[in-house]
């Protein structure tokens, strides 16, 4: 295949503790690949290592042992400033709590990642963001502060802001873990329609089975190992 | 580097707004610690700068004066018998500067001194009719006089003019005496020597003692009424630079053997008590300047710990922790800043208001209001200063924040 996976794992360990009496292994060996457009949901009891997983493909956390790809490239030893960059430009996150930055409004939220990437262009920032916020259906909050909104409506603002710099890849750590059924599914939804429309490589940590079963893949990880990746119904 | 409005401004700025609370808390204690520092220092100056024009418009700055004429008792025969341990200070005469023509000359060439003044001074009556009131007689050489004393400037009638039967008096002396401008009153000196003198201008020095009893004569006549023909009593001296009077006095000392007495010297009391005033103000500011930093940074890390996951938040979007770090030294300048700013504005509405407060009887002002703008810009800056060093400890922190435990919150 001439493209790249987006996101290739190769025998990825995390420890904690290094060199501490209480060192513990909570990954073990993980090989994972992700192709471009794929929707993937990541599944597994609690404790079981899909957040710290998550974090490390994130760039927000570093591998003990093993190689990480992305879209090609070996990143697990890339210093600081450039896992800072490379995570800014090239991964999107939605997270289960927390949301947003509280002090800013919908559409400086949806910004964010576009500000801080002190390249692009200045003219072009709010009308993509004013875009993706017409497409979670919020433009009529735009202005709002951020914790005026429903739990729902910031996780909408929040996929908005993943897509915000054309992530090659979406990290969604449960993020219709903490909305009620109905607004779990709106989320779900949008995050798919996303996925199809831009063909954003999207990989999810789910509780929800019936979510679960809705996506290309599941990746189910038990006690630090990928256990099975029974294909989606 | 980008045109566009600094990201790290606009977060410092969100996040000093949305902490509301402390915000203002730690801005007003700020503003209190500034006020105090801006009201103190203006007051400071304000007494030094009325003292320095009182100096500046009425006081030679250096001034020469005979040697004291001092006995010499006989304490021992050559027995080794003492015959007077006790002995009196004698009565000091008026006596005149040894050799003052030469030294005025040769001072002249002296490069840091700007004026030198022969003055003779006695003490006398001004007689008029019946009434009669005692006064101190300047005799003076008015063109070189008035460059140290401005005289003209207190004229309130006629005019500062001193021929040979001209007399300056003050405003209170004419009216004791019931004279006016024009008048002739006798004036007889110490001496016994007595003159008819006209009254060729009246002043208000603003001081009831002064309009009594200080006269002004020409020098010649004043050298007749003190019995000192061709003689002076001091010699009066402003310099270049009023703070190297003493250093001038020093050096004429050393050059003519003649006591030279600066106004620095003469007026040490003052110095010392502005010098003591200035070190107790500098230790004020830095303890006040501490208490800022210290309330700024511990405003900061709580604030570090409540933005964690905001800081999260834009670590994962890509922020480096060169921009959180400024984000929050940011925000310690800010609040250092707008406090000074607070502060400059009370602390010098303070000043002026308690300067229109403190009024002289009369409604003149007590002592000149000197509050100089590099005052205010300079507590600006070292407020901001300030506010950043003490956010240093904060932002590192909130930089070194491991993106991972800061989403995890
Ligand atoms: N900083 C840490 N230090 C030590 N152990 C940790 C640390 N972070 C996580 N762990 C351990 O790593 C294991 C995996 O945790 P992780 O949060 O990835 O699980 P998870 O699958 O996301 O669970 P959940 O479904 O509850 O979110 C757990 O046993 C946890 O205790
Ligand atoms: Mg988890």
């Amino acid at each position: 295949m001439d493209e790249p996976d987006v996101l290739r794992l190769v025998d990825l360990c995390k420890s904690y503790n290094v060199c501490t009496p209480v060192e513990t292994e909570v990954l073990h060996n993980i090989n994972l690949t992700l192709r471009r457009g794929e929707f993937v949901a990541l599944i597994g009891p609690s404790g079981s290592g899909k957040s710290t997983l998550l974090n490390i493909i994130g760039l927000l956390d570093r591998p003990t042992k093993g190689a990480l790809f992305i879209n090609g490239r070996e990143v697990s030893r890339l210093d600081d400033a450039a896992i800072t960059k490379l995570r800014g430009h090239s991964i999107g996150f939605v997270f289960q709590y927390h949301y947003l930055i509280s002090a800013y409004t919908a559409l400086e939220n949806v910004m964010m990642p576009m500000l801080v990437d002190q390249e692009f262009p200045n003219d072009q920032m709010r009308v993509r963001a004013a875009h993706l916020l017409a497409e979670v259906g919020l433009t009529q909050w735009q202005d709002n502060l951020a914790n005026n909104m429903s739990g729902g409506q910031q996780q909408r603002v929040a996929i908005a802001r993943a897509l915000a710099i054309n992530p090659v890849l979406i990290l969604a750590d449960e993020p219709t873990g903490n909305l009620d059924t109905a607004s779990a599914n709106g989320v779900f939804e949008m995050m798919r329609a996303m996925n199809r429309a831009n063909g954003t490589t999207f990989l999810l940590v789910t509780h929800n089975m019936d979510l679960a079963r809705r996506c290309d893949r599941i990746v189910e990880v038990i006690d630090g190992r990928i256990s099975a990746q029974p294909a989606a119904a | 580097m980008n045109h566009r409005a600094p990201f790290e401004w606009i977060a410092a700025i969100r996040f000093l707004k949305e902490g509301r609370m402390q915000t203002i808390f730690i801005v007003t204690a700020v503003a209190i610690g500034v006020a105090v520092i801006v009201f103190m220092s203006a007051m400071l100056s304000s007494l030094e700068a009325n003292f320095l024009k009182r100096v500046l418009t009425s006081q030679p700055h250096i001034q020469l004066v005979p040697p004291d004429e001092v006995a010499r008792p006989l304490r021992r025969y050559p027995s080794g018998d003492v015959v007077a341990t006790i002995y009196q200070r004698p009565a000091q005469r008026i006596r005149s500067l040894d050799q003052w023509q030469a030294v005025t000359r040769q001072l002249a060439q002296w490069p840091e001194i700007v004026t030198i003044s022969p003055v003779v001074s006695a003490s006398g009556l001004a007689i008029k009719g019946a009434a009669s009131r005692s006064i101190a007689l300047l005799g003076i050489d008015p063109a070189v006089y008035f460059k140290i004393v401005r005289l003209p400037d207190y004229i309130v009638a006629g005019q500062a003019r001193l021929l040979a039967d001209d007399i300056v008096i003050g405003t209170d002396l004419a009216k004791d005496l019931g004279v006016a401008l024009g008048d002739k009153i006798i004036v007889r000196a110490g001496t016994g020597a007595s003159v008819v003198l006209t009254i060729s201008g009246l002043f208000d020095l603003g001081n009831k003692g002064a309009n009594e009893r200080s006269t002004y004569v020409s020098l010649r006549t004043g050298q007749a009424l003190s019995g000192l023909a061709g003689g002076v009593s001091t010699i009066d001296i402003t310099v270049e630079d009023i703070y190297a009077a003493e250093d001038v006095a020093q050096a004429i000392q050393a050059a003519t053997g003649i006591e030279a007495d600066s106004w620095i010297k003469t007026n040490a009391q003052f110095f010392s008590a502005i010098a003591a005033q200035s070190n107790s103000n500098t230790l004020i500011r830095v303890f006040v300047a501490l208490s800022i930093a210290f309330g700024i940074a511990s405003v900061l890390v709580v604030s570090v710990i409540q933005r964690s996951k905001d800081i999260g938040i834009l670590r994962a979007v890509g922020t480096t922790q060169g921009q959180i770090l400024r984000i929050f030294l940011l925000q310690g300048g800010l609040l250092g800043f707008l406090g000074a700013i607070v502060g400059a504005g009370v602390g010098a509405g303070a000043l002026v208001l308690w300067h229109g407060y403190l009024r002289r009887p009369d409604g003149s002002e007590l002592f000149p209001l000197v509050l100089e703008p590099s005052l205010l810009v300079i507590a600006l800056v070292l407020a901001a200063v300030t506010g950043v060093a003490a956010a240093a400890v904060p932002a590192l922190r909130a930089a070194k924040l491991d993106p991972v435990v800061a989403i995890r919150g």
